[in-house]
């Protein structure tokens, strides 16, 4: 295990360190102790690597991640894994505005809730929330699965396209053009898998899908006020 | 009591009315029948003060020439140098302007860079991710990161020579993207992620980011994961030019990109692109006080563009204190957008050589801003860079030829005091004085 106190090496060391690894790196497993809030912690990482970051973090952590595993063991700022386009990040505590914003793929779990906008235009990713979620979330979202615990904030999945929104708790109110839609044994697959992955006790059938109704898909002058 | 004759009165020649014209009534019936707003490509068409309304002096006694096929007279300029351990070095001022793959087919992307590496300049990405082709054909390339994010990975952002982040255009400050069902071939659609044939909305703020505190956050994630080689841009559209350059330099930009309503866009509505936004003209000076301000002129790049056409044009903008043009749809015309010898496909399209905009609906007779496989095969990349090389070659000359005649061995050496304005508003706008005068209209202490 490599450890580094981050408030003694500095950002840029410390990413540089990390973006060093290449494929076969015989260093897999990282430590990131005094993480204090600071910003783009391990953003940019393309390796198979395992960093845990001790403390909360600042905005976008784990940005555009390939490959890696990061571990936050704390809470997790603004934009956290956001474009994240494999690998897996996993937020022990909550996550503010933004998470996984743009995702094309990878697995990002929050253990606790997440804020506004969670998944917004998300395009592939795959996010797994144990706890609740803000409004505006999966807002323009492309493709990938959001899966929700707790209960959704207002305008759930407003304008998104073909994400799969998957929520057991309440939805307080859903965006323009999503509607709540069959749950099919395919999306039960889908679901029990990455419950599982996520470390998430629960159970697929407990949840309810909703995605776009599409109608707003190629503008109708009948469908203005929606937009 | 004599009656008049009704045949005998004077008959008054029909008159059309100013305010409701032959343009604004067609307006109006158009909306009538589709209830939808008008949608459109280009830029603000309407007559707008210019770089037109400047007059460079040239040289006098107390000024000398420098001679024209002898003495040099520099074009090169570097952006990036602030924060950027490898900052863009170019050989001419003019460089191409973001447009993105799906508005414009993959020739001519390749096109462009073609065009673009030849003259020694960069070209951009734009919405919708980087090409093969242009990657491939473009010596320089600079990469936007757009609200959208559609095609935006780690892979690309590391094979690019500058990352441009782009919050607003000057045709639509505040308006985010369109591309309409017709132009997404299964290519756009899957380099976007979304479904086939739909409309594809672009963000018009960003999903991660919103403010200038946000904002040095954002470019502090992208320098970490570009290592910190590479310069980062802001583009702005031409809304609070003093403002906004100052929070894009605050908050870390290497170079800024402000782009003045004239700015070509590929598809949005049209009273967006009439009625937001300033023109090129007004927004320079108070950018280049902002840089001033800050110490940062010359060190942080200002790249100026939205209607530049000519070498004139270029001259007139460094003279009043850009680093550098990027150009959007005078290159596209360059490539053969608009030309006259396909009038007949035009004007079965109901338009004419010059006037067609419609460029959202992927129908171009020239093969430029299309998908669709048989009208793309006309368009030649290899012709069509070899043209827009000549053309930046003769921009350049043009710059040089003007700034000779200044006596300056640098464009970069042309200065306000080398111009005059032919009319108060541009007068006022660039703040230089009236053709013929000392008088700064707007500026305290000077006059007529
Ligand atoms: C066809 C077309 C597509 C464009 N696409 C983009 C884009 O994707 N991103 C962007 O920032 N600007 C885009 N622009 C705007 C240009 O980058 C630039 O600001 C503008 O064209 C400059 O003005 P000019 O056309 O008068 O030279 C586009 C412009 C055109 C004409």
């Amino acid at each position: 295990m490599q450890t580094i106190d981050l408030e003694k090496t500095g950002l840029r060391e410390t990413n540089k360190m990390l973006h060093a690894q290449a494929a076969n790196t015989n260093q897999t497993a990282w430590e990131i102790v005094n993480a204090k809030g600071a910003h783009a912690i391990a953003c940019g990482l393309d390796a198979p690597i395992e960093v845990t970051v001790k403390g909360s973090t600042g905005y976008y952590c784990a940005g555009m991640n390939q490959q890696a595993t990061i571990n936050i063991h704390g809470s997790a700022g603004p934009g956290t894994a956001e474009n994240m386009m494999s690998g897996k990040v996993v937020v022990e505590g909550d996550a503010s505005q933004y998470a996984g914003a743009t995702g094309h793929g990878g697995l990002l779990v929050i253990k606790g809730n997440a804020s506004s906008r969670c998944g917004i235009s998300m395009k592939g990713i795959n996010i797994v929330v144990h706890g609740n979620i803000g409004h505006m979330s999966a807002f323009m979202a492309q493709s990938g699965n959001l899966v929700v615990l707790g209960d959704a904030g207002d305008a759930l999945g407003d304008s998104c396209y073909e994400a799969r929104l998957f929520v057991r708790g309440m939805v307080k109110s859903l965006g323009a053009d999503c509607e709540k839609k069959e749950m099919r044994p395919e999306h039960l697959e889908i679901l029990r898998a990455l419950l599982a992955e996520a470390g998430a006790d629960a159970k697929p059938e407990e949840f309810t899908r909703y995605g776009s109704a599409r109608n707003l898909y190629n503008f109708d002058v009948d469908n203005a006020s929606a937009y | 009591m004599t009656k008049t004759d009704p045949k005998r009165i004077p008959q008054t020649t029909p008159r059309q009315s100013a305010t409701f014209s032959q343009d604004v009534n067609s307006d109006i019936r158009r909306a009538a029948a589709t209830g939808i707003y008008d949608i459109r490509g280009g830029g603000a068409k309407r007559k707008l003060p210019t770089f037109d309304d400047l007059l460079f002096m040239g040289a006098s006694i107390s000024r000398y020439p420098l001679e024209g096929y002898r003495e040099k007279c520099d074009t090169s300029v570097t952006i990036g140098g602030l924060h950027a351990e490898n900052p863009i070095h170019l050989d001419i001022p003019i460089t191409i302007a973001g447009m993105s793959f799906g508005a414009l087919s993959g020739p001519a992307k390749e096109a462009l860079g073609r065009g673009a590496s030849a003259a020694g300049t960069s070209t951009t990405t734009g919405d919708g991710g980087m090409t093969a082709e242009e990657r491939g054909h473009s010596n320089k390339l600079v990469y936007q990161y757009l609200p959208s994010r559609y095609g935006m990975n780690p892979d690309d952002l590391r094979r690019a020579d500058a990352i441009e982040i782009v919050v607003g255009q000057g045709a639509k400050p505040g308006g985010g993207g369109m591309l309409l069902g017709q132009k997404i071939s299964d290519r756009v659609a899957e380099m976007r992620n979304l479904p086939k044939g739909i409309d594809q909305r672009s963000a018009c703020r960003h999903p991660d980011w919103t403010g200038p505190d946000d904002l040095e956050i954002k470019i502090l994630e992208l320098r970490e994961i570009t290592g910190w080689k590479v310069p980062i841009y802001v583009k702005v559209a031409g809304a609070r030019p003093y403002y906004d350059v100052t929070l894009a330099v605050k908050a870390g930009a290497d170079a800024v990109v402000l782009d003045g309503m004239q700015g070509g866009t590929a598809a949005t509505q049209d009273v967006f692109i009439e009625h937001v936004g300033q023109p090129t003209l007004a927004i320079i000076r108070p950018a280049v006080q902002a840089l001033q301000d800050l110490g940062m002129h010359r060190k942080v790049q200002l790249i100026l563009s939205g209607g530049i056409r000519s070498g004139a044009d270029v001259a007139k903008a460094m003279a009043l204190g850009a680093d550098a043009v990027a150009i959007g749809t005078a290159a596209l015309i360059a490539l053969g957008d608009n030309d006259p010898k396909y009038e007949a496909e035009y004007n079965a399209l109901g338009t004419t050589a010059g006037a067609y905009d419609d460029w959202h609906e992927g129908r171009d007779p020239a093969g430029i801003t299309t998908q669709d496989p048989e009208l793309m095969a006309r368009f030649d990349p290899i012709e069509g860079g070899r043209r827009l090389k000549n053309y930046l070659k003769v921009m350049t000359l043009e710059a040089q030829t003007i700034a000779r005649a200044c006596g300056k061995n640098h464009l970069h050496n042309l200065e306000p005091e080398d111009l005059v304005a032919l009319t108060m508003e541009a007068a006022a706008m660039a703040q230089i004085p009236l053709a013929g005068t000392n008088w700064y209209p707007g500026k305290p202490g000077t006059s007529y």
